[in-house]
């Protein structure tokens, strides 16, 4: 008999509110996008009308707490903008990984990594759901 | 360097208690900062401090007290107060 090897469920969660970032962009400009965000995700989020750019803004930085909650990265040392929200042409997201954040999932074995976002008035959120090996 | 801590922490952590209060090691994140919240620390510390935080130290435990954020400044070249 053939034994398939043991599958590992990878999970993670983030809410964000979305006055928050809101928020750090009064405070801190264009530095604090360019320091979490790529800039294909900043030029996307940008075009769209303002609150939806904040809760765009918002739904990809739960992303990015919510990966690395998935790869249980806390300690690994990763920039946000290694975990990157990618949209396909029909508007279907995806998370592309690279840098330290590509490093954190071959450590993991990941061999899937699936995202889902929403947003609803005040606040954003994030799922992120993997299987490792 | 913990007197410029504790302001960048009073204005950009949004803990839920005093940080006047709270002891050089005491937990930042049982007393309430958010992921997103030490985003906004990161970036007061690296303009007052004029320093980067390179990606080994974008971790939780770097900032998970006063007394770390000390300890990873002093690595990234401040001068250690004696």
């Amino acid at each position: 008999m053939k034994v398939l090897p043991a599958l590992v469920l990878l999970t993670g969660v983030d809410l964000v509110a979305v006055a928050s970032i809101r928020d750090s962009v009064r405070r801190f400009g264009d530095r604090f996008l360019r320091r979490v965000f790529t800039a294909e995700e900043i030029e996307y989020c940008k075009s769209r009308a303002p609150q939806a750019a904040m809760e765009s803004f918002a739904a990809r930085f739960a992303a990015k707490e919510a990966t690395i909650k998935a790869l249980r990265a806390a300690e690994r040392g990763i920039d946000l903008r290694a975990i990157e929200v990618v949209r396909a042409r029909d508007g279907a997201c995806a998370l592309r990984l690279t840098g330290s954040a590509a490093k954190a999932a071959r450590a993991m074995g990941v061999r899937e990594l699936s995202l889902s976002m929403s947003h609803a008035g005040d606040y954003a959120v994030a799922l992120v759901v993997g299987a490792s090996s | 360097m913990t007197v410029e801590i504790r302001e960048i922490l009073k204005s950009h952590a949004r803990l839920a208690v005093d940080v006047d209060a709270l002891d050089d090691h005491a937990d930042l994140y049982r007393a309430g900062m958010s992921s997103h919240a030490t985003v906004n620390v990161l970036l007061a510390l690296e303009s007052t401090f004029d320093v980067e935080f390179p990606d080994h130290l974008l971790k939780r435990s770097v900032f998970e007290s006063i007394e770390s954020i000390r300890a990873a400044l002093a690595e990234l070249g401040e001068p250690v107060e004696v």
